[in-house]
């Protein structure tokens, strides 16, 4: 067995611990929602949950280190397995670029590799301070989607790269930068949790009113409320500040990591191409996914962006860093083509 | 030492911590107090939109003239809110230059898109939509924001200017409005508890302790009571303001490198020499601020051209151009370029940007005369170097027509068909030039610049056989093949490569590399250095001076320590920070805190 082939059945190998690990995640969450559903209906229960729930959540929020109905072998499950996980993938990753002969971040299949891994290690490392089973549901989810789109779709053989990759840049700019995906991810995963946190104790939902033309469908949603019984697990989490806090941290050491990604992709330009900035649909990619996180770091100091519309500037910002690595790749022609599929 | 009327911060800026610690602003976004807009002299109109708390005054017209209106306009402008919406239409506006073909890129598809597209693509063309990055309106949101950007930062440097020489902000009366608070009781005289405390805050980094961390005052209150202000995390403004001022050093250094820079491009067959000089060079750009005549007339020769392609694939692996470079007065010196590294020339570097094969071919005229010889480069148009190219025959001996062949070279041909050949790998393993003949007048005598690679058809009729069909002559290295209609022949001697070289020279680099690792490392010190205030009071044992403060109740006969902390910014680091001081002053162990802290820590 060659090497690649070897790397292959590893990066297999870690898709199906992530997949368990997914599947710990969400049965800790799912046990965490059952209890948490159930507790209110012991108490009596004021209103529509709502703005009376909020001040029970207050209280419960802080300092728990492990929430209430939380399964202690399906956390230790997800613990392990995305250990093993990031093992293999590390493995898969290193065979990788032994069979390739080069720093293993010259095409997409490399890149989603890559980007898994340094997603799935922040994730840990955040996880290890205090365990939320639904940043792990959305890292991992995210993580595993990536590695089947990378086995299926972007996989290209193991080979040396073409004279325009042959720099060292190629581990700095491109490992930079898909450090800084993987950074962002669990960033976006901590924001998501914000977002949901802040409405629920503020009692605001968009299911609570009714829609003009299409209550249907609202109708159909409104078990789904922020607000309602499915999303008292969310007086587990930390409370939305701390989230705040947490996702600020990740996307402020992504941003900075983005920064020098810029900077570095700008040096390497000037190397292969003679222009340290041209434009290329890649570049305008980066630079608005910089601007947009830029603007979200504005948006946290600026009085009435701060908190909830701040964190939808995260969305936006993971979106372009997503599709300026998907979709720009695919479908743009540039100088930045070297996703490897012709 | 910053009073509070003198501070300035951008309208909208939500910051407790820049507002000082006498203002309400702790309390909460809604309190607003605002000071700035008030020194501005704005009546009303000052306070903007985002002011919510101040009643609006009753409208006094007439004082709001060209000037109050400018003045207006300047605060808006220079606001947080703008901010952001500049910089959110500044990434709106980047988007459209990756979803409509650029002229600065590819201008062919430019072309094509107007043709594809005559009702709205003159639109898009007239509103800048194929220049994006150079039209107005994209120049004008940056510009704007740079402004925006300048009048925010000037001013708060000079307040921070002035604040790094200030003490830390005299102990607030009141300590209990603050986001991290504590307190506790210490057996020692209040006078040695605030100098444990102001030595410990002096202490510095854990492990670099010369390197001061807090800049501690201790002050005396009267009536036995001493207090203790400290500061820390000057650095983090500054890194703000760093970063901001060198993201405005780095656009001068920019636009100053357009107007000083120059480019060239240049097509080299191995074995021909160049002059680095305005008229060898086949594309020339510069800014308006170059001058020709600074060019160093050095020579470059190109004489080999090393390609590598993998055997199996055929992707290329290695392009190595080996050159003779001789500048004047110096003696001729080898020199190596490769695509990812250019060859520095007397201030000019050389960039490797393409490369392919020029055949050397001769053509005879029907006189037998040689009308043409010498390698002619063929563009290579995919990855095996099926190339296209041109080779125009004017100077024919009198009377006969001018002669354009145009056609394809293919390094490794292959007949799949009557007429029909392609190329199975970019090496010379059966090079074959492919051609179609066209004779007449090429059109070069008008005095108007021709494309080399095209054959302007206009003047021409292509040579066809009995049948009407056009004729394909197919030449192989060292054939000579006749040409239809008894016009001459055509040798094809050798196949030499080409090089296509770029001459670049960019006074401006290091400055742009210089204000882009400066920008770096000021954003990263901005958001990862704590801007903290710790404020401590030691009492003697009554609550006179403390008034009631919550969690002081159990007094002893010592002294009542209070502490409360402030920070720039969401702070998690806040409250652990003071818990740690306010332990290490009272001499408490460690092992008495609940657990949970310890996690909370890490949030």
């Amino acid at each position: 067995m060659t090497p690649g082939d070897l790397s292959t059945l590893l990066v297999w190998a870690a898709m199906t611990a992530f997949t368990i690990a997914l599947v710990a995640y969400t049965v800790d969450l799912s046990r965490i929602a059952e209890a948490a559903q159930r507790r209110p209906r012991q108490l009596a229960r004021v209103g529509a949950g709502g703005v009376a729930d909020g001040v029970a959540e207050a209280g419960a929020g802080a300092g728990v280190a492990r929430a209430g109905g939380a399964s202690a072998r399906a956390e230790g499950i997800a613990r392990t397995t995305t250990a093993l996980g990031i093992v293999f993938l590390l493995a898969g990753v290193v065979l990788r670029g032994i069979a390739a002969g080069h720093w293993p971040t010259a095409n997409m299949y490399e890149f989603t590799l890559v980007g898994v891994l340094a997603a799935s290690a922040v994730l840990v490392v955040v996880q290890r301070r205090r365990f939320i089973a639904f940043l792990g549901v959305v890292v991992l989810g995210i993580g595993v989607l990536a590695l089947a789109m990378a086995l299926l779709v972007f996989y290209v053989r193991a080979d040396a790269v073409q004279p325009a990759l042959q720099s060292y840049w190629l581990v700095l700019h491109v490992g930079v930068a898909i450090t800084a995906t993987g950074v962002f991810t669990v960033a976006f995963a901590a924001s998501v949790l914000q977002v949901l946190s802040a409405a629920r104790a503020e009692g605001r939902s968009h299911l609570a009113a009714p829609w003009a033309r299409a209550d249907g469908v609202r109708r159909a949603l409104v078990r789904w409320q922020v607000t309602g019984p499915r999303f008292a697990w969310l007086r587990q989490v930390p409370d939305a500040r701390n989230l705040e806090a947490l996702a600020f941290r990740l996307n402020a050491v992504g941003f900075v990591l983005w920064t020098f990604t810029l900077i570095g992709g700008a040096i390497w330009a000037e190397h292969a191409w003679g222009r340290y900035w041209n434009w290329d649909p890649k570049e305008v990619g980066t630079f608005v996914a910089w601007v947009v996180y830029a603007a979200y770091l504005h948006a946290r100091t600026t009085r009435g962006w701060s908190g909830r519309r701040a964190a939808y500037l995260v969305f936006v910002g993971y979106g372009v860093v997503i599709a300026n690595f998907t979709v720009v790749n695919l479908y743009v022609s540039g100088l930045h083509s070297y996703s490897g599929l012709r | 030492m910053a009073r509070p009327t003198k501070t300035h911060r951008p309208e909208g800026l939500d910051d407790a911590f820049a507002l000082g610690p006498e203002t309400d602003a702790v309390a909460g976004p809604g309190a607003d107090p605002d000071p700035g807009a008030d020194a501005a002299g704005g009546t009303g109109a000052g306070s903007g939109s985002g002011s919510s708390a101040a009643p609006p005054p009753t409208p006094v017209l007439p004082v709001l003239g060209p000037w109050g209106w400018a003045r207006w306009a300047w605060r808006q402008l220079t606001s947080m809110r703008v901010a952001l919406l500049l910089l959110l239409l500044l990434a709106v506006a980047a988007v459209p230059g990756t979803v409509f073909p650029q002229h600065s890129q590819r201008p062919e598809d430019v072309a094509a898109y107007l043709v594809d597209h005559p009702g709205t693509g003159p639109w898009l063309d007239r509103l800048g939509f194929f220049d994006v990055y150079s039209s107005a309106w994209f120049s004008a949101i940056y510009l704007l924001l740079f402004v925006s950007l300048v009048g925010c930062i000037l001013p708060r440097s000079r307040q921070h200017w002035r604040a790094m020489w200030g003490r830390p902000p005299r102990t607030p009366r009141r300590l209990g409005r603050f986001p991290a608070q504590g307190s506790g009781t210490s057996p020692d005289e209040p006078r040695v508890v605030a100098e444990r405390a102001a030595a410990l805050l002096r202490r510095g980094w854990p492990g670099l302790r010369w390197v001061p961390t807090y800049r501690v005052d201790v002050h005396d209150e009267g009536g036995g009571t001493w207090s203790v202000a400290a500061e820390r995390g000057y650095l983090r403004e500054t890194g703000n303001l760093v970063f901001h001022l060198a993201l405005v050093a780095l656009l001068v250094a920019v636009a100053a490198g357009q107007l000083a820079h120059f480019r060239a491009q240049v097509v080299v067959v191995q074995g021909d020499t160049v002059v680095n000089s305005v008229a060898s060079y086949d594309t020339l750009e510069r800014g308006r601020l170059f001058d020709p005549a600074a060019l160093v007339p050095f020579t470059l020769r190109l004489d080999h051209f090393d390609a590598t392609f993998d055997p199996d694939t055929g992707a290329a692996r290695d392009f190595t151009a080996h050159v003779t470079v001789t500048e004047p007065g110096a003696d001729p010196a080898p020199g190596i370029i490769k695509v990812n590294d250019p060859l520095t020339v007397a201030g000019t570097k050389v960039y490797l940007q393409g490369n392919g094969y020029a055949p050397a071919v001769t053509v005879r005229d029907a006189a037998g005369e040689v009308a043409f010889t010498g390698p002619v480069p063929f563009l290579p148009q995919d990855a095996v170097y099926t190339s296209r190219g041109v080779i125009k025959v004017p100077d024919v001996s009198g009377g006969q027509p001018q002669i354009g062949l145009v056609g394809y070279l293919l390094p490794s041909s292959m007949q799949v068909g009557e007429d029909q050949w392609l190329s199975t790998g970019p090496q010379p393993d059966d090079p074959l030039l492919v051609l179609s003949v066209w004779s007449g007048d090429l059109g070069l005598d008008g005095g108007v610049p021709q494309n080399v690679y095209r054959l302007d058809e206009a003047g021409l009729t292509q040579a066809v056989d009995a049948a009407g069909t056009p004729v394909t002559l197919t030449v192989r290295p060292g054939e000579t093949v006749d040409l239809p209609d008894g016009l001459g022949t055509v040798t094809f001697d050798s196949l030499p490569r080409f090089v296509a070289l770029d001459l670049r020279r960019d006074p401006s680099l290091p400055w742009v590399l210089t204000f882009a690792l400066v920008a770096l490392a000021g954003l990263a010190t901005s958001l990862f250095a704590p801007r903290r205030r710790l404020w401590l009071r030691a009492a003697p044992g009554a609550p006179a001076s403390s008034g009631g403060e919550p969690g002081a109740q159990d007094l002893g006969p010592g002294t009542v320590v209070t502490a409360a902390g402030l920070a720039r910014g969401d702070d998690v680091g806040l409250a652990p920070e003071l818990d740690r001081v306010l332990d290490d002053v009272l001499h408490r162990v460690k092992a008495d805190l609940p657990e949970e802290d310890g996690r909370d820590d890490a949030w």
